[in-house]
């Protein structure tokens, strides 16, 4: 328990260096050490989402990575791809079709939705539906996320033939 | 008051802000979730905060005999080691009771369990450390030893009684009744048909993505403590912890900033929530409990575990003349506090049957204790039982009738001209809307086609299934739901209406938010009733501290209740701003009005003065105005439902699936849904609301169970074992409305939290029947897993 490494990785385009236990995970490594508390903890063992993060332009379980995985990568959270306006088009669709209720699976779903609109741009709603499979939500029942998400393709596609 | 006083809402004469009463408003409060920026209990930072890890029986029911923390407490970063003895000290036992449920008893329940524990879950001590890790290592090295005693899992062996849980009890039956309405016996004896089937009902949980959570601040200086809960009810909460901690009332503030989902789950009082407030108290300083998943699975409340018979009797003409029911549900080893675990039950004997016009109605329930987990409310209360037990026999009447079952509903449904109505288990409907509901719903599904479409595709080998589910629900409850039997549950709320010297409008209401839209509604009734744009108004919800007394969010009575205090808050503040407009422009205040931020000429509607010069004015200059008068922009007003015990709504639900007989798969195609809640204040939370309830509703009849082994224990606490819906098994959902305002308030609102999750297991059973039915299948328990699908073929072919 007490070997403990530093690690150094980048967070939301800001380098960071902090001495970590070999067994933290990535995601109380975000919310315990560095205050981004946005990305949530739901189930701790890969299955609902709610941890949903970046690490070098690839979506990962923030709960099933161990921080000290990260060094050297770069990692995308909530807050820094909000201030950065990479998911401002998928925050209004959302609010404009109240794709959330609570609110506590959201910021892992729109890291999971970013990387569909940004990978599979004729993604269908049968595709959206899938990808977001991984991600739980309690509150919506799911049909305004997918609403939003397709809101968000269908516009891209207007503006890429525009 | 004249004219222009009076409500602005549906008044004809008035120029007000109408528009924003049944608009799709986005929720304001909903961008800082979108950004990550909520304020959720584990995300609050405070100095020399602790967290408490529990360490909880791993037996349904067992004598703890010994504990040992020796090596615990000197662990890295431990603070405390802590038993059942050592917190009674300082949080007296509570018991799970209510009056007015007669005979219903329960035994005295402790933060942490004494000498015995009952359930495998139950905490059996606490450890407190700096951080998490090190609380979860100490925990590790408890030296924990029981003595198992026989545990009672199935609920008939409950009845039985052979072994008893609570010797002082008596037996293990919690509470039961009986009702006999009209002449079931002679009814049953003349009817053409009688129709008799068993239905019985997967426990299964909530699965709120954020877990439990509390953080618990005492103040030793002051002998005050503040709570920042995850709750649903926050003033129950205050006056829970000032009565069990004996702290004042008024020095206990609960603040429920985000809660990631609650669904009723967070309506109740937890042993292990308490046990922390009582740890922050004896270590004066901030405790946080988070449950884990594997904790929530074992300690959340459970709920829906029933085994029912029901029969039916009709004539030949298809009218339905009888409902008899017998249900038998358990509850865990303790009814929980203070709403009980009786209500559940006493929900299925009250709404059974409910939508239709029969006169005549029997039942019977028996709530038993177990060794597993409690059971309490949790969304929709008793209603998924009561519906899909009603609406399955109802079907199994229809088809031993050969009639349609859409047809079957439309005779017996009560007329909608019949209100008030009174039905047979002697509930009182003041407006329901059945065959509006029923017409709409056919039409919007386009039933006729549908049903030819599933004749053509059953030719071709594709068994496809259309089930109905009509249903009457509770909502705005009034103090007959808790307040009667004793419980410190207030069914009243409160709103606070303040003009800000700026023209904005701050809005403090007693409901509190989880996601469902209650602060938006909030503003968008605030805006209307006082004449302001929706971007002038702020909504606070959840702090004990600054809100009016309320009730808080549960029996979908956030709009209708909470919504009407808003809304008589708002009248009178509007009133209190005329006041002051006239004697500052030194006119008569029947010819003025509040629109658009302004102050107008009501004749011509020309602007006379911003809400902003009068705030000024009011606040900053008063000395401006007459000598005796005192300007009032801050006015609170309460409402609470008394005319009706509960203001009931009703709607219908289709489903559409397809059956793979080969798999025993169930494919959603689609889902439907007609309801009315009265006032539609959100057209757009309102569907939502219906939509993340279908869902719900569907998860207990597809996929949701918890598995106990015959010895208690769960098998299946963790999210990959316990199935719950995804996106990629869910339909599309298609809502409808028809609005019948409750005469009751002003606003006419009705609830909908829980229609969705009320009537969507009885729509996708009864669907799935009908796809199976040309198979000579059926089945009767959920959830309906492939593998039950595939044992009802099995028998059915083995009939063959």
């Amino acid at each position: 328990m007490d070997h403990t490494s530093t690690l150094t990785l980048t967070v939301n385009g800001t380098k960071v260096s902090r001495t970590v236990q070999p067994r933290t995970h990535l995601i109380d490594f975000l919310r315990d050490e560095l205050g981004l508390t946005g990305s949530h903890i739901g189930c701790e063992h890969g299955v609902c989402g709610a941890c949903t993060v970046r690490v070098d332009g690839t979506i990962v379980r923030g709960c099933l990575t161990l921080a000290v995985q990260c060094e050297g990568k770069a990692v995308d959270t909530v807050e820094g791809l909000s201030d950065s306006g990479e998911l401002a088009q998928l925050q209004q669709a959302f609010h404009e079709r109240n794709a959330l209720q609570c609110g506590y699976c959201t910021p892992g779903m729109l890291v999971a939705a970013l990387d569909l609109v940004k990978s599979e741009p004729d993604a269908t709603r049968e595709r959206i539906r899938e990808h977001l499979s991984g991600n739980y939500c309690r509150c919506t029942g799911y049909q305004a996320i997918v609403d939003a998400i397709e809101t968000v393709l269908v516009h891209r596609r207007k503006e890429a033939r525009a | 008051m004249t004219a222009r006083d009076e409500l602005p809402v549906k008044g004809s004469k008035t120029r007000t802000q109408a528009g924003y009463i049944g608009k799709a408003e986005p929720r304001a409060n909903a961008k800082r979730l979108l950004q990550g920026r909520g304020s959720f209990i584990d995300d609050l930072r405070f100095p020399r905060l602790a967290q408490v890890v529990f360490l909880r029986s791993p037996h349904a029911h067992a004598k703890i005999r010994k504990l040992d923390f020796s090596k615990a407490r000197t662990a890295p970063g431990v603070i405390a080691v802590v038993d059942g003895r050592a917190v009674a000290e300082y949080c007296t036992p509570w018991v799970g009771v209510l009056s007015h449920l007669k005979g219903l008893k329960s035994a005295p329940q402790f933060p942490i369990a004494i000498d015995r524990a009952c359930w495998q879950g139950e905490a059996v001590a606490a450890v407190v450390a700096e951080t998490r890790a090190q609380a979860e290592d100490a925990c590790e090295l408890i030296v924990a030893e029981y003595d198992p005693l026989p545990a009672v899992i199935d609920m008939h062996e409950a009845l039985a009684g052979r072994h008893v849980i609570h010797p002082d009890l008596g037996d293990n039956i919690c509470f039961n009744r009986e009702v006999d309405f009209g002449a079931v016996e002679a009814a049953f004896a003349k009817a053409d048909v009688v129709v008799e089937e068993s239905y019985s009902f997967g426990r299964h949980t909530g699965v709120c993505l954020e877990g439990r959570a509390i953080l618990a601040d005492y103040n030793a200086a002051e002998h005050t403590l503040t709570v920042h809960h995850a709750t649903q009810a926050p003033h129950m909460m205050q006056d829970i912890f000032s009565k069990h901690l004996n702290i004042p009332e008024a020095n206990v503030r609960v603040i429920c900033r985000d809660i990631g989902g609650a669904y009723g789950i967070k309506v109740h009082v937890y042993p292990d929530e308490m046990c922390t407030a009582a740890l922050s108290i004896m270590l004066r300083r901030p405790v946080k409990f988070v449950a884990d998943r594997m904790e929530s699975f074992l300690s959340d409340i459970h709920a829906r575990e029933h085994k029912v018979k029901v029969r039916l009797a009709a004539t030949k003409a298809g009218e339905i003349l009888a409902f008899d029911l017998d249900d038998l549900t358990a509850i865990g080893p303790y009814s929980v506090y203070p709403r009980t675990s009786g209500i559940e039950g006493n929900q299925v004997v009250n709404l059974t049957g409910g939508p239709y016009k029969h006169q005549n109605y029997r039942a019977k329930l028996n709530v038993v204790f177990t060794n597993k987990n409690v059971t309490c409310q949790y969304r929709a209360v008793g209603h998924p039982i009561a519906v899909a037990l009603t609406e399955g026999i109802v079907d199994l009447a229809a088809q031993k009738l050969g009639m349609d079952p859409a047809e079957f509903r439309r005779r017996n449904l009560v007329p909608d001209d019949a209100y008030p109505y009174t039905g047979a288990a002697g509930m009182k409907f003041e407006l329901l809307s059945h065959h509006q509901c029923l017409d709409k719903l056919l039409a919007l599904m386009d039933y006729k086609a549908l049903r030819a479409e599933q004749a053509e595709l059953r030719k071709k080998g594709v068994y496809r299934g259309i089930g109905l589910a009509a249903m009457i629900e509770v909502t705005n409850p009034s103090p007959a739901f808790y307040g009667v039997g004793g419980a410190r549950i207030s069914a009243q709320d409160g709103a606070t209406l303040r003009l800000e010297p700026t023209g904005m409008l701050t809005v403090l209401s007693s409901v509190t938010e989880q996601g469902q839209g209650t602060e938006g509604i909030f503003a968008q009734i605030a805006a209307t009733a006082v004449g302001v744009t929706m971007d002038k108004v702020k909504v606070i919800t959840g702090d004990t501290s600054t809100t009016p007394y309320g009730g808080g969010t549960w029996a979908s009575r956030g709009a209708g209740i909470g919504g009407e205090a808003v809304l008589q808050a708002g009248k009178a503040l509007r009133s209190n701003i005329l006041d002051i407009a006239a004697a500052i422009l030194s006119v008569d205040k029947a010819t003025l009005d509040v629109y658009n931020n302004e102050i107008i000429d009501a004749a011509s509607g020309a602007s006379r003065l911003p809400l902003a010069e009068l705030g000024r004015v009011a606040y900053f200059r008063p000395d401006t105005l007459p000598m005796k008068f005192q300007s009032e922009l801050m006015v609170t007003r309460h409402y609470t439902p008394r005319e009706y015990g509960f203001t009931f709504t009703n709607g219908i639900q289709a489903s559409l699936v397809e059956i793979h007989p080969d798999t025993g798969f169930v494919k959603l195609l689609k889902h439907w849904c007609v309801e009315d809640c009265g006032t539609v204040i959100n057209p757009m939370l309102v569907d939502e609301q219906i939509r993340g309830g279908v869902v719900q509703g569907i998860g207990g009849a597809l996929f949701e169970e918890c598995h106990y082994s015959e010895d208690g224990q769960l098998l299946n606490a963790s999210m990959a074992d316990y199935l719950v819906p995804m996106s990629g098994e869910m339909p599309d959902i298609v809502c409808g409305h028809v609005e019948s305002p409750t005469k009751s308030s002003e606003l006419g609102a009705k609830g909908v939290g829980e229609a969705g999750t009320a009537g969507a297991p009885g729509a996708v059973m009864n669907a799935i029947n009908d796809a199976l039915a040309p198979l000579n299948a059926r089945v009767n328990s959920m959830p309906f897993t492939p593998e039950r699908i595939l044992d009802a073929l099995g028998a059915a072919n083995a009939k063959g």
